[in-house]
């Protein structure tokens, strides 16, 4: 590789920081800078430093979409089936037509035209108004007629599986895809209501239980997850004759314009996404969805900009969610624990959409030599399903994990010790020590060994993601003449905190302050970003972005090179200022050098490169990293036997995401996916009247999250983990921090009151029925 | 409809002769006090205080969210004590006092509890963040020491679907030793 003159080799320090580091040799391309030390010997990178856009957050000056108001904007509201299932014999916009304020009437289903006559969930489009005020808006939506005819509908997963059950879709009808825009395995069989299986396998099973000398076997099922973002989805579009402009809470500027260029016709270069303060996405806002599409063809018709902001009781419905789930894990091991043989059949539902599954963390996160997988979508007459923050593994984990540590049990292994023997990630294996330190899980009592009625127990369980990249993310640094640093690109920061990472690294590159650095992101007349899903922002953009400062450095230096008749090779840049690296005395000032340049911007823009020890798959503008994403994490519960609350005293969370840029927006991150696993344990549920369809807890009091008082005191470390695979060899953390929640919580729950509670949420009503206080089934 | 309404609490009030008067159902005057400036403002009867604030007074610092007093997004003070925007009707602020996150710095040196906000990194997107520093502004109004456990109470009726409770907690700790 490095014949041809376009890499050279580079030595990269290598492995986890406090276990100590090695080196690894790597080809890197001769336009990318050279290797990034260890965060100990670096000013910026590594730093907990305070988020660049704090103070406009917490003086209320940010503008999210939903304060976006233009000109003569209109406001657009969606007219939404009250029915789970029905043919539409006709709409009758007339009258809203004529209400007064009303400037434009769209029919989203259409009575004449087949695949667009049926709704197949209560709160799917039916049409959309755009009026002057919200109020006209919904007086005009009020007025539409709408000639329902109900068929039959299934809400319920079990019931959708028999083979009597009501059809959701027709032949036609099935969707292409995932929801969130990923593709779907095809060619599966649909019977019924029931799609697949998707199967993955390796080894002999049936050889592999053969061998074992304990199995464990168990079902395990989750409830439906909604996102509940605070800011509703939301979109402005200002639609002009010479182009797209369109603002909107999204979590990939570059993606919702590729949609809008094909959805309307208009090339790229015509259609503008924007996106400043975006109040929280975790999955649902990665596409241009249903409402992004009616508001853009609402504007076009009206010929005014019109903002279309979802209300709660739409968000819940019909803004996508985490898919209900069912698995049953049997898992075969020897007596030392090794395993022998896992076996998965899982069935889940993303409603009328596809997506519904639990990952493919059984078969990965263990050595097994044989593995077998069946899993299934079950269609339903409930709002499509879409990722949320680590989909597939979330679920997937909550069986797995508690079926390792049932394993445990049954070996008389310690659940950390069982997993020292089977977990082959050297990652895991110092998560797992340093956490069992800090939890005490030397002093873990025996399942239901406390005497009173409130009852302490530890857990543990471990989480695995991908180390996603995406290609396609491209980044642009200037340096002005006045020594002022600019960058830019189409990335959005949708709470992460990327344009703080972009400032540390970029200020890294030049020796300034990450304060010096200007951050325009959120807008793609930028370069293309990344998105900001499958934790992936980091990973993708900073190694650009380094890239990029990196070139125009160069190029700095060659001006201050004649200045100090110096060569550009001998030259450093450090704390605001350029210098010969070994006679610091002789240099200048970062806008001395600035000041010398021959135009009054230099800039550069870089691409993402592929790792430098190559990926482990590619698809198309995404890829898959080497090594993995994962964490462990340990839990401190407190149940009450008396009332059947389970409290969460205490996380401590061991994370691993490559190199951490900074540490004190991790820790907010890590906390942030411990919580709403905690959530997902215990609280949240959406839930379907049977007999309707309806959804009965559509708002934010009913559908229970956990707030600040369910809060358990969080132990957040994070490993630096090296492997000289970018420019900054950083990765994600968003995600691996959500799974291992739920299973560590019940995991010591386990571990508490010795009866296992497989199903979430952990309700009180739940523990009174494992036990035996209440008769299985009344809760 | 809404016109037999009004009519029919204006006999009643009338009747009474109570000082009820009927309101609306077209725009009326009110003039309130918003972050020290007074202000007149023309609002149908059913707009919220959060749509004042955010529409005709510009001010969209303050969110909503549920829209229904269940995330407590949408706080600010009125009279000094904390309520729920989206729970508030403007012309039931008439006379009287509020203040929203646009007016709790004193120009650009900001409240103790903002500060320690970004220095603890007490948000992530940022959006439920106005409110919360509301209410972690007030409760160190009426507590200047407070415990972790009157901060988590304070903030109870807020949710964060980012998590960020644990620093908005060690936020306000540390605004208060400030």
């Amino acid at each position: 590789m490095a014949a041809d003159g376009t890499t050279r080799t580079e030595k990269f320090p290598f492995g986890i920081a406090s276990v100590g580091l090695g080196e690894v040799d790597r080809q890197v391309p001769i336009d990318e800078p050279p290797p990034l030390a260890p965060n100990a010997e670096l000013a910026v990178i590594g730093k907990p430093i305070p988020r660049q856009n704090g103070r406009a957050k917490v003086t209320g000056a940010t503008r999210f979409t939903v304060d976006v108001t233009l000109p003569g904007m209109l406001y657009g509201k969606i007219l939404r089936s009250p029915l789970p299932h029905a043919e539409i014999r006709a709409i009758d916009v007339s009258a809203a037509a004529r209400h007064p304020g009303v400037c434009a009437v769209l029919p989203v289903a259409r009575s004449d035209d087949p695949s667009a006559s049926v709704v197949r969930y209560i709160g799917a489009p039916v049409a959309a108004i755009a009026a002057v005020t919200m109020a006209a808006a919904e007086e005009a939506l009020r007025l539409i007629r709408v000639d329902y005819n109900l068929l039959p509908f299934v809400v319920d997963v079990d019931k959708a599986r028999e083979s009597t059950a009501p059809l959701v879709h027709d032949s036609g009808s099935v969707p292409p895809g995932h929801a969130s825009g990923f593709p779907a395995p095809t060619g599966l069989p649909l019977n019924g209501n029931v799609r697949g299986p998707a199967v993955a396998s390796r080894g002999d099973v049936a050889q592999g239980f053969a061998q074992a000398g304990v199995v464990v076997e168990g079902e395990y099922r989750t409830q439906v997850q909604t996102h509940c973002c605070m800011e509703p989805h939301a979109i402005v579009a200002d639609w002009r004759p010479d182009g797209l402009t369109v603002y909107m809470s999204t979590q990939f500027t570059a993606g919702v314009r590729h949609e809008l260029a094909a959805e309307f016709g208009l090339p790229l270069s015509r259609v503008r996404v924007v996106v400043d303060g975006m109040g929280g996405g975790f999955g649902s806002k990665s596409m241009l969805s249903k409402y992004g599409r009616v508001a853009v063809a609402l504007s076009r018709q009206a010929q005014a900009p019109v903002r279309i902001a979802l209300d709660r009781e739409e968000e819940q419905m019909d803004s996508g969610n985490r898919p209900g789930t069912w698995q049953r894990l049997r898992i075969g091991a020897r007596r030392d624990g090794s395993l022998t043989a896992i076996s998965l059949v899982g069935y889940g539902t993303a409603g009328v959409g596809l997506g519904a599954g639990v990952g493919n963390i059984a078969q990965a996160l263990y050595a097994c030599p044989n593995f077998e997988t069946a899993q299934f979508d079950v269609f339903t007459n409930a709002g499509p399903g879409c990722a949320m923050r680590g989909p597939g593994n979330t679920p997937g984990a909550w069986g797995l994990e508690q079926a390792i540590d049932e394993l445990a049990l049954r070996l008389s292994i310690d659940p950390v010790v069982l997993r020292d023997r089977i977990d082959p990630s050297p990652v895991r294996r110092e998560e797992r020590r340093i956490g069992a330190d800090r939890i005490g899980w030397q002093h873990r009592h025996a399942p239901g060994a406390d005497p009173g009625p409130i009852k302490r127990g530890l857990g543990v369980a471990q989480s695995l993601w991908g180390a996603n990249v995406q290609i396609n993310s491209a980044c642009e640094v200037r340096v002005m003449r006045d020594g002022s640093v600019e960058v830019l690109s189409g990335v959005q920061d949708i709470g992460t905190g990327i344009g703080t990472v972009l400032a540390q690294v970029v200020a890294e590159v030049f020796g300034l302050r990450p304060e010096d650095i200007a951050i325009r992101i959120g807008d793609t007349d930028f370069p293309a970003g990344p998105p900001s899903y499958g934790s992936r922002t980091t990973a993708s953009i900073t190694p650009p972005a380094r890239t990029a400062a990196w070139r125009v450095l160069q190029e700095l230096y060659r001006e201050a090179a004649l200045a100090l008749n110096a060569a550009t090779g001998d030259l450093t840049a450090s704390a605001g200022r350029i210098f010969v690296r070994d006679e610091p005395s002789r240099g200048m000032n970062f806008g001395e050098a600035a000041a010398r340049l021959r135009t009054d911007q230099i800039s550069a823009v870089a691409s993402r490169s592929d790792d430098y020890g190559g990926f482990r798959r590619r698809m198309g503008d995404a890829a898959l990293a080497e090594q993995d994403l994962g964490g462990v994490q340990f839990a401190q519960v407190a149940v009450d036997t008396e009332t059947g609350i389970i409290r969460v005293e205490r996380v401590v969370a061991v994370q691993d995401c490559g190199r951490p840029i900074n540490p004190l927006q991790i820790e907010s991150q890590v906390q942030g996916g411990v919580l709403m696993g905690l959530s997902y344990a215990l609280y949240e549920n959406r839930i379907l009247d049977q007999h309707t369809g309806r959804m009965v807890n559509p708002n934010l009091e009913q559908y229970k999250l956990a707030g600040p008082r369910e809060a358990p005191a969080i132990d957040v470390v994070v490993l630096e983990n090296y492997q000289g695979q970018s420019a900054t060899d950083a990765y994600g953390i968003a995600e691996p921090s959500n799974i291992a929640t739920a299973p560590a919580i019940a995991n010591a729950v386990y571990n508490a009151i010795g009866v296992r509670l497989r199903s979430t949420p952990m309700t009180p009503a739940a523990v009174f029925a494992a036990l035996g206080k209440v008769p299985s089934g009344s809760q | 409809m809404v016109d037999a309404v009004s009519a029919f609490i204006g006999q009643q009030a009338a009747a009474e002769g109570s000082s009820l008067t009927a309101l609306g159902p077209g725009a009326v005057p009110i003039s309130l006090k918003v972050n020290g400036v007074a202000q007149t403002l023309q609002v149908e009867p059913r707009m919220t205080l959060a749509e004042a604030l955010r529409g005709p007074l510009g001010l969209t610092g303050t969110k909503v969210a549920c829209d229904r007093g269940a995330c407590s997004a949408c706080t600010v003070w009125l009279d000094g004590t904390t309520v729920c925007s989206c729970m508030t009707l403007a012309v039931e602020v008439a006379g009287r006092s509020v203040t929203t996150i646009e007016g709790l710095a004193n120009g650009s040196q900001l409240h103790p509890v903002q500060a320690a906000f970004i220095e603890h990194d007490a948000l992530q997107c940022g959006f439920c963040t106005p409110g919360m520093v509301m209410s972690c502004a007030a409760l160190l109004e009426r507590s200047p020491d407070p415990t972790a456990e009157e901060v988590q109470r304070a903030i109870s009726g807020h949710i964060c679907r980012c998590g960020t409770y644990p620093h908005v907690v060690a936020a306000t700790l540390a605004a208060a030793k400030a």
